[in-house]
């Protein structure tokens, strides 16, 4: 099923958001994430500000916004890698605000990172080990029972291998990360990530440094993982690759939400094509007056 | 003085008590940076509070020396307590200066006139180490093979300091070669990505920082017991930076770095010391006083550790493609 579904085919992206609005804040059939009010300011900055925001389960959605729209920190924010000023937001039904970002990670939501975080002196067989969950031999006491952990350790090392081979880095099991080239570090980051068995996961701009022949690889296993349930919010800037595979698409500028829809809808929205391309002087639309509004 | 009595001499300064004292302070260190990549410049601190634990213990309270050694390791833990909940959830750098200063301190608080009725000020402790020396199993008189040895008393200690290191190393092995270990050492690469993958990269830096402490106060332990005698002064800030030297030169970050490290440089600074001297006093250094030698010994080690550097950044047991991995 899964490799049947070509990235960027609209149809199957328009079944999955049946029967929900494309305004800003609209609600979703089934959210998985939940956000109300989150407001985070450096200084007299107000780098996010969102009212309300939804994101439908088993989706791909994508997270948009010129440089400076305050999509890194809203990630961050979310992932309990940044402490927000204000703001409920709940995971699955259970409320994730204030939560530390490793306690967040177990709750099934996992990150990946813009500045990808290969652990380059760990092989990439230790990066894939390290993240599987609830290790008995992970505790301090737990480590000399050598006999306590190394049937989990076995069956953690057969599903990191599975999951090297569907990414293709299985001959470099025993390689240092540090030797991967940069997209196949972004793909043993995501291989990383699925180690954690996450419900949702959360992506910082996947493609950035990626060969281009390597991003049709990547966009298939973001489609894949959609696919098989897991709920994907990812941050982009490459317009091809959003239009090509989101389910959904939600646009930031200056900190807030500013549209979301659909593809289709996103294209024709003129709040986007201001935020993107400058509002024309002479005729102010919402766009300029935000800018005003600004610090 | 003859080749054979410095390279002797050397010998038995590279394997003899001191050599191991150090050894098991850097095992420690060795934890803190190798492994986990925390920047521990006060490891002095922790060998402080671990020779007080024992001299305080037994020649102030007049507790048995086993219960010394409990308190040296107690000590050792709240120290690191101590410094790391403050410091370990912010940067590295935090941590770094915190314990600069916490040794520092530490020693300047230790042999303050206030602490006097305690730590004996800097007069330091005397005569506490007799029960040790009473329970040396070992025959009277010096023992050793060839030109190599050492009296009865030494020789017990020795045993005992690279027992110990024996056993920190098999647990070190242990530990770094368990999914622990992992943790500590993708903690070292990245604290964020460890985070992020449901790991709570506080904790294992906690206990990183009290395990290795633990090895600290043991070795300060053992130096209250080879000296007999210790004053707060023996405590300077540059013993953790011959620590640091002595790490690096073995190999950061393996098993075995932390043994061969202080093992050579024990070797290397003798052996200077002695053929500086011997060159000395038959003249063929005219320009050379004795007194010299000491400076100028530390000179030379200093040299080594530069082409060192340069030549072998992994250490004499390091793996130089991954010391060179961020290196691009």
């Amino acid at each position: 099923m899964s490799s049947d579904a070509t990235p960027g085919a609209p149809e199957a992206g328009q079944d999955r958001m049946a029967g929900t609005a494309p305004e800003t804040g609209s609600a979703k059939t089934d959210p998985i994430l939940k956000a109300d009010g989150i407001r985070r300011s450096f200084g007299g900055l107000t780098a996010v500000d969102v009212e309300h925001l939804e994101v439908q389960r088993s989706t791909i959605t994508a997270l948009i916004g010129p440089n400076g729209a305050g999509k890194s920190t809203l990630f961050n924010l979310l992932t309990g890698f940044d402490r927000a000023d204000a703001g409920e937001w709940s995971f699955q039904g259970r409320r994730i605000d204030r939560m530390a970002g490793h306690k967040v990670a177990r709750q099934g939501m996992v990150r990946t990172f813009q500045l990808t975080k290969a652990l380059t002196r760990l092989t990439v067989l230790e990066n894939m080990l390290l993240a599987a969950p609830g290790q008995r031999g992970e505790r301090f006491l737990g480590a000399f029972g050598r006999w306590l952990w190394t049937g989990q350790e076995a069956a953690n090392r057969e599903r990191a291998m599975e999951l090297l081979a569907r990414f293709k880095l299985d001959a470099k099991k025993d390689d240092i990360a540090g030797s991967l080239s940069g997209g196949q570090r972004k793909l043993l980051e995501m291989a990383r990530s699925l180690m954690v068995e996450p419900s949702m996961v959360m992506l910082d701009e996947p493609m950035a440094g990626v060969n281009p022949a390597l991003v049709q690889s990547l966009l298939e296993h973001i489609t894949a993982l959609r696919d098989e349930g897991t709920t994907v919010l990812f941050v982009e800037h490459d317009m091809d690759v959003i239009m090509g595979i989101s389910d959904w698409i939600v646009v930031m500028a200056q900190g807030r939400v500013i549209a979301e829809g659909r593809p289709a809808d996103i294209r024709s929205n003129e709040h986007v094509i201001d935020a993107y391309l400058g509002a024309h002087h002479d005729e102010p639309g919402q766009g300029a007056q935000q800018k005003e509004e600004g610090p | 003085m003859d080749t054979m009595t410095i390279l002797s001499l050397s010998v038995e300064t590279a394997i003899g008590p001191v050599a191991a004292i150090y050894v098991l302070a850097a095992i420690g260190l060795n934890m803190h940076f190798g492994y986990t990549g925390l920047l521990n410049f006060g490891q002095v601190g922790f060998m402080l509070v671990g020779a007080y634990g024992v001299a305080v213990s037994v020649a102030t309270f007049g507790l048995p020396l086993w219960m010394g050694f409990l308190v040296s390791l107690a000590c050792s833990v709240v120290l690191a307590l101590v410094l790391g909940i403050p410091t370990l959830r912010l940067r590295s750098d935090y941590l770094a200066i915190s314990t600069i200063a916490v040794a520092e301190v530490l020693r300047l608080v230790y042999r303050a006139e206030f602490a006097r009725p305690v730590t004996g000020g800097v007069y330091g402790r005397q005569s506490f180490a007799d029960a040790f020396y009473d329970a040396n199993p070992l025959p009277e008189g010096s023992l050793g093979v060839g030109r190599v040895d050492f009296s009865s008393d030494e020789l017990w200690l020795m045993l005992v300091c690279w027992l110990l290191v024996a056993a920190g190393l098999a647990m070190m092995a242990l530990l770094m070669n368990s999914p622990w270990g992992r943790v500590i050492k993708g903690i070292r690469e990245d604290e964020d990505a460890v985070r992020s993958l449901g790991k709570d990269a506080f904790t294992y830096k906690l206990q990183s920082l009290v395990f290795g402490g633990v090895f600290g106060g043991l070795a300060g332990a053992m130096i209250a017991l080879n000296q007999q005698n210790i004053t707060p002064d023996q405590f300077m800030p540059q013993v953790t930076f011959y620590l640091w030297a002595m790490l690096l030169l073995g190999g950061v970050g393996t098993i075995w770095g932390p043994v061969i490290g202080p093992v050579i440089m024990w070797f290397m600074l003798t052996l200077f010391d002695e053929t500086l001297r011997g060159m000395a006093s038959t003249g063929v250094l005219p320009f050379l006083a004795t007194s010299d030698s000491g400076p100028l010994r530390h000179a030379l080690v200093g040299v080594g550790l530069m082409l060192l550097i340069v030549y072998r950044p992994q250490g004499l047991v390091g793996n130089r493609k991954e010391m060179l991995v961020n290196v691009k």
